[in-house]
């Protein structure tokens, strides 16, 4: 059983939400990212998305596209991400960690080298946002050898031919993306989102996270009522900008605003049935 | 003039896919080049478009229609024209200019969207959106958007805006908003960025009009097929007038599309040799420039495998060309494959030598080419030189030159 699975068997047995934060690697510069993951493991993170820079984040948001320049201005390659996933992991054996980012990356690394890297690393899976799963078959079969997830997005505009498919392809959890639009955008119109969760829970065995238009601990806590994860990343991400001058207090401030919308998943999670959710 | 107006164009594309190649295969791609890498929202609009467009080229009433505007609106055909007096001057092949530059909006960009817009109309769309590094696809937009009343939204390079003012002012003039997109390089490929995120947010209202040969399927095809009443009809005019096919073709090369649209119906023509010519910048030898086929290495950018710049980290590098419409990191994908498969050859001509060139052509034959262009007829220029006088060499004079009278200027010292 995989890392990211293991965690959600255990999420499931306590009758708890998983809160899944997203930082840029390398953002605002490379020294700051393994210890802020290990703060956000602190105030309540179950499983962290590292962003690997790209310079042409088509699916992001101004906030997320600012923070791939500030971490490419520093650096910040694929082969230093996956440094500080190795950097993260001798001090933590049990959060698991995904990549996200755009494959050109990956391709210019090679996916058997990718992966190999990633494995010694102890990466546990990664969602390539330009990856659907009709492409790619050769670095699908080298990361599945090599047991790392692969995590796919499904949207609004997803068919349930569309579901069907990526559920046959995906492994460890899907990833909604609530709205239509890029990072960072939108308001949430909860009762379509509930449906097409719904939708997708009665085409895919795995769990289910919600992200895009998660700000604050009230929205955090409406899509704790529907999904197995609340995803969040640029409202984190528009944070540690503002701290881009005194990235010292980074860690902190993240860990602050995590606890705060830990806190309103658990009282989510205490209100519902404590029978299994997951089911 | 043996292109017929009656003659349909579905009927066309149908054989042109039959007689040159079954490229692309049924997820777009062409070898290991093309597909579609998008995120996971726009694949189900991909598929609508695919199954639209596929119906439209079958249609004869969309043919009809498409037909009429390239006649009545475009000006189609465009005419072939010897250059003698420019031939003379090389002394050695003979060179035909397809005259791109007369149609509408003075270039070949509108082929392109005239078939896009009517097809957003026939989906229901009410807005479209552009990327434009030039300013040429962007005028070709908003003037089809103007005609048929639709809404319509041009991303450019803040870079790109600076050095074409000019079609900045005529795509406002047409109604459309021009937004100037400060990310990255600040050129088209960040105008292309932000246009796919334009589209990933509004979706179920808007039309993306691509103007290049690259991009997710179905664009590649389609664009592709759109620009191919370039080298219809050129290779018709080119028979009738010398009773033969042309030794060789030449194209610049950008994203593709003038060239695409030009080489694709002399693909099953062996005799014929394809040069597709990039920018070189500086030079290529400089890390200034914009010729992925001749410099860069397969990747994945804007929804396609294809040649790019890049760098060993896989990000994408600057490109630098004096013609804004050559300044793309990448290349249509099904270039990549003519490049691979040995079908085209691939060259790159520096800021310098185009503008000879653009000199060159203005002096001896009054016609003032676009920069893009120029890189055509300086690599034309060059081959022809080497080549017997009864040769004959067709190059696509994609577009007409006053869109770049400040750059030239500027260039030569002068504000105007």
């Amino acid at each position: 059983m995989s890392r990211i699975a293991r965690r959600f068997e255990q999420l499931r047995d306590r009758g708890r939400t998983a809160l899944i934060p997203f930082v840029t690697a390398g953002d605002p510069r490379p020294e700051v990212t393994v210890p802020l993951m290990h703060s956000m493991v602190a105030a309540g993170a179950d499983l962290i998305e590292l962003g690997v820079p790209f310079s042409d984040p088509m699916a992001d948001g101004p906030v997320i596209q600012r923070a791939s320049e500030r971490a490419l201005a520093k650096g910040t390659s694929l082969a230093e991400v996956l440094r500080m996933v190795e950097g993260f992991r001798e001090q933590d054996a049990d959060t698991p960690i995904i990549l996200m980012g755009y494959l050109n990356p990956i391709e210019a690394m090679g996916a058997a080298a990718f992966c190999r890297q990633a494995r010694s690393a102890g990466l546990d899976g990664a969602l390539i946002v330009d990856l659907p799963p009709e492409e790619g078959r050769g670095l699908v079969e080298t990361m599945r050898s090599s047991k790392l997830d692969l995590v796919y997005l499904l949207a609004p505009t997803s068919t349930e031919t569309r579901i069907e498919l990526v559920g046959k392809v995906a492994s460890g959890f899907v990833y909604y993306v609530s709205v239509k639009g890029v990072t960072g955008a939108g308001h949430l119109d909860m009762d379509a989102v509930a449906e097409k969760v719904g939708l997708i829970k009665s085409f895919i065995p795995l769990p289910v996270g919600v992200g895009f238009g998660i700000k604050d601990a009230a929205s955090a806590a409406r899509v704790a009522q529907i999904a197995d994860a609340v995803i969040v990343g640029s409202a984190i991400v528009g944070r540690v900008e503002s701290l881009a001058e005194t990235p010292e207090r980074i860690p902190d401030v993240i860990a602050d605003f995590l606890a705060g919308l830990r806190g309103a998943i658990d009282a989510v999670d205490a209100a519902s049935s404590p029978t299994p959710r997951l089911d | 003039m043996a292109t017929s107006a009656d003659d349909s164009h579905a009927k066309r594309v149908r054989s042109d896919r039959d007689g040159v190649y079954a490229l692309p295969d049924g997820q777009g791609h062409f070898g290991p080049y093309g597909g579609l890498f998008v995120p996971e929202t726009l694949m189900h609009p991909l598929e609508e478009l695919r199954a639209a467009y596929e119906a439209s080229i079958a249609d004869p009433g969309f043919q009809a229609e498409m037909d009429a505007d390239l006649r009545d609106y475009v000006g189609r055909p465009s005419a072939l024209y010897h250059a003698e007096r420019w031939s003379r001057e090389l002394g050695g092949a003979q060179l035909f200019l397809k005259r791109e530059d007369l149609n509408h909006t003075g270039a070949h960009k509108v082929n392109n969207t005239i078939g896009q817009a009517l097809l957003a109309r026939r989906m229901g769309k009410t807005r479209l959106i552009a990327e434009t590094g030039a300013g040429q696809h962007g005028v070709a937009t908003a003037t089809v958007a103007a005609r048929l009343g639709l809404e319509c939204v041009v991303y450019m390079g803040e870079v790109d805006i600076a050095r074409q003012e000019a079609n900045v002012y005529r795509m406002r003039l047409l109604g459309a908003e021009v937004i100037s997109v400060k990310s990255g390089s600040r050129t088209l490929k960040d105008a292309l960025n932000e246009a796919m995120r334009d589209w990933v947010t509004n979706v179920d209202d808007t039309f993306y009009i691509i103007g290049t040969v690259a991009g997710p399927h179905p664009y590649p095809a389609m664009v592709r097929d759109f620009q191919s009443v370039i080298g219809r009809e050129a290779r018709a005019q080119m028979l009738e007038r010398t009773g033969r096919l042309p030794d060789l073709l030449v194209a610049c090369v950008g994203g593709g599309s003038n060239a695409i649209g030009l080489f694709y119906p002399f693909l099953a023509d062996h005799e014929v040799a394809i040069h597709g010519v990039e920018a070189a910048g500086d030079g290529l030898q400089t890390d200034r420039h914009a010729a992925p086929l001749c410099a860069g290495r397969p990747g994945v950018l804007h929804g396609n495998r294809t040649y790019l710049m890049q760098d060993a980290n896989g990000q994408i590098t600057e490109t630098h060309s004096i013609s804004a419409g050559l300044d793309y990191p990448g290349v249509g994908p099904e270039h990549a494959w003519l490049k691979d498969s040995g079908r085209a050859h691939y060259a790159a001509v520096t800021d310098e030598e185009a503008l000879h060139a653009f000199h060159q052509l203005t002096r001896t034959e009054g016609i003032i080419p676009a920069l893009e262009s120029s890189h055509a007829l300086a690599y034309a220029g060059r081959l022809a030189s080497t080549m017997d006088r009864d040769r004959t060499i067709l190059v696509n004079l994609s577009g007409r030159g006053d869109k770049d009278m400040h750059t030239v200027a500027r260039h030569e010292g002068l504000v105007l």
